[in-house]
């Protein structure tokens, strides 16, 4: 099939459609709103339903009512939005129903901006809706990937009837590259046997969040934690980049991975034995990846467009066996592959001391690069 | 002894479960249940219904019904029914709401799918008080009534005036069919039924959105006896929300209902 050159936003909304997506429900959010724009004339296009929602919390539920039904359904909003539909993707979760939701990354904290961010790791990866459960997110650092993980959390929201989250930033969802997009699958629309609406069930089916008698509601809860322990089994996915040999390694995801690929590739060409690890699943985690490499390397890098949020699990996994140092911008600012280098060279000449605080090193850093505006 | 005819006058709706309540002795939410699970039933409509529970006092609603049933999260039901009509357009949907979830938290969520026209019923319960986290104050509470968060009454210049709920949601052009009836009597349960009929006729012949707004009584937080929560009804809830039809659509009133 021929590449067509998509931006990631209209990539992602188009190979929805093609992996069998029943019905979209959104709200118009910058940098996010070409996905809600492109399915708004596809989806009629093709008999298929189209809400364009009050809120994002009335997306959220219409997401919730649709996803009883087991047939395919997906919701995109940014940053502010997506904190808006916390309440309802604790739902979605607490009834074991499959959703896909896209976040696509904005400037923060509040109303912020809409440059592109990772600052929505932690609300996503780590929770972010009350109660305890997990979300499945995945984080493409191309248009290619976002095509081919859109079609994958369709799959990954089957399987394990659970909320997958596509999680990219601003620059992704706008950016133009070449892509192969995937056939049109069939559409299946009778709800499967466990489903509300389905001829095969056997009788009344009932979808609920609620487990009013504790010892039930714990029973519940062991029933996601074993679910989830399968989901760390089978679903942990990154790239390694140059690892075999690595003395030192770079750990970033999305368009921080890809930024931190160019700079790793200019100190492989100074002759420093720099590898990258690259994190496609940021939940469940690739641990065992950061563990493994923390036994056999000198240092890790991370490297994020946020202020480390990511990098509390790497400090975490690394458990003070190898220095962890830290670059990050925020507030909706990318990072140059130069200013990776820098932070690649002040690893590899640093003082390689596992008890240093990679933070407040980078903190004091920023406040001599970008001062506080005070 | 001698043979006596024996007629069935009353029995149990196709659409029960055999569950007994859990509401509280002369509550009115088993009379709408009731009705709701007979005009489903006269319709032929009970395998084809998918109803939304609240979170409220009828949150456990899905227990006593028999046809499929979800729980929405507090207010977004109409949401919730707006996802899955879209996605299952051939059934018939509603949602059962009181005043707590649908004219406070909700009420976003019921503007926007009556001004959708969306294709769903809606059976909204007045009581004035939120009655299943005891009897707070309600966007329905009435000026001076006492509730256990307007213990000196609700006091209108500092917490509001009560909403007309289909008063309001009859001025938007995608609502059909919005009336309100009461259920302290018995007169006022028949005329409630024939308006579930028509809502949700409205929806099966696809003219729009429908709801109906029943005027319920709460005896246990207000206080009262079952019989004297019936004539407060009828003493202070009619003269501040009166029965009727708020908006009935050209369509709707030239509708034909089968049967009833």
């Amino acid at each position: 099939m021929a590449l067509e050159l998509i931006k990631g936003n209209i990539a992602i909304a188009e190979t929805a459609l093609r992996v069998g997506l029943v019905s979209y429900f959104g709200y118009p959010i910058t940098p996010q709103t070409e996905l809600l724009e492109h399915l708004s004339a596809r989806m009629p296009e093709l008999g298929r339903a189209f809400v364009q929602a009050e809120s994002e919390l009335g997306a959220i539920n219409m997401v919730y009512g649709a996803a009883c039904t087991g047939l395919r359904t997906m919701t995109s909003s940014s940053s502010p939005g997506v904190s808006l539909m916390q309440e309802g993707i604790s739902y979605i979760s607490g009834t074991e129903l499959p959703a896909v939701i896209v976040d696509v990354v904005r400037g923060g904290p509040g109303l912020g901006n809409i440059a592109p961010s990772q600052a929505d790791y932690t609300q996503l990866v780590h929770g972010g809706g009350h109660g305890e459960y997990h979300l499945i997110v995945i984080a493409p650092a191309s248009v290619q990937e976002a095509v081919d993980l859109t079609s994958l959390a369709f799959d990954l929201a089957e399987k394990y009837r659970m909320v997958v989250c596509l999680l990219l930033d601003g620059s992704l969802g706008q950016m133009m590259e070449p892509v192969e997009l995937p056939e049109f699958q069939p559409l299946r629309t009778t709800p499967p046997a466990w489903a509300i609406g389905s001829p095969d069930s056997k009788e009344h089916v009932v979808m609920t969040s609620i487990n009013i008698d504790p010892p039930n509601q714990e029973q519940f809860n062991v029933k996601m934690m074993t679910r989830w322990e399968e989901v760390e089994k089978n679903e942990v996915r990154y790239k390694g980049y140059y690892l075999d040999d690595a003395e030192y390694v770079v750990i970033g995801y999305g368009t921080a991975g890809r930024i931190a690929l160019t700079a790793m590739r200019a100190a492989r060409e100074q002759g420093l034995k720099i590898g990258l690890l690259r994190p496609i699943s940021l939940s469940p985690f690739p641990t065992r990846a950061v563990d493994e490499l923390a036994d056999r390397v000198k240092g890790f890098l991370v490297v994020e467009m946020s202020n480390g949020q990511m990098l509390d699990d790497i400090i975490s996994i690394a458990a003070r066996r190898v220095p962890v140092d830290f670059y990050g911008r925020m507030g909706g600012m990318v990072p140059y592959p130069d200013e990776i280098a820098n932070a690649i060279n002040d690893l590899v000449n640093g003082e390689h001391d596992v008890n240093a605080d990679g933070r407040a090193k980078w903190l004091t850093k920023m406040r001599e690069l970008v001062g506080t505006g005070e | 002894m001698t043979e006596t005819d024996v007629k069935v006058v009353y029995k149990r709706p196709l659409g029960f479960t055999d569950l007994v309540t859990h509401y509280c002795p002369g509550c009115t939410h088993g009379v709408a249940h009731r009705l709701i699970a007979e005009v489903l039933e006269e319709m032929g409509e009970l395998k084809n219904t998918i109803g939304v529970a609240p979170v409220g006092c009828a949150v456990f609603a899905y227990n006593y019904f028999n046809f499929d049933f979800v729980e929405a999260a507090h207010g977004r039901a109409p949401a919730m029914a707006t996802g899955i009509k879209r996605t299952l357009p051939g059934k018939i949907l509603f949602t059962y709401q009181g005043d707590g979830d649908l004219a406070s938290m909700g009420m976003g969520e019921i503007v926007a799918a009556a001004s959708r026209g969306e294709q769903i019923t809606v059976i909204f319960i007045n009581n004035t008080n939120y009655g299943m986290t005891g009897g707070q104050m309600a966007p329905t509470t009435l000026p001076g009534q006492k509730t256990s968060s307007s213990p000196l009454g609700r006091d209108v210049e500092t917490q509001g005036y009560p909403i007309r709920t289909a008063e309001l949601l009859a001025t938007l052009d995608g609502a059909a069919f919005v009336a309100r009836r009461t259920l302290h009597d018995a007169r006022g349960i028949r005329m409630a039924k024939r308006a579930i009929r028509t809502a949700f006729e409205v929806q099966k012949q696809g003219l729009g959105f429908s709801m109906v707004e029943l005027l319920s009584i709460c005896p246990t937080n207000w206080g009262l006896s079952t019989t004297n929560a019936r004539q407060w009804l009828a003493e202070h809830m009619l003269p501040y929300y009166p029965v009727g039809d708020f908006k009935v659509s050209t369509a709707v009133s030239e509708m034909k209902i089968g049967g009833n």
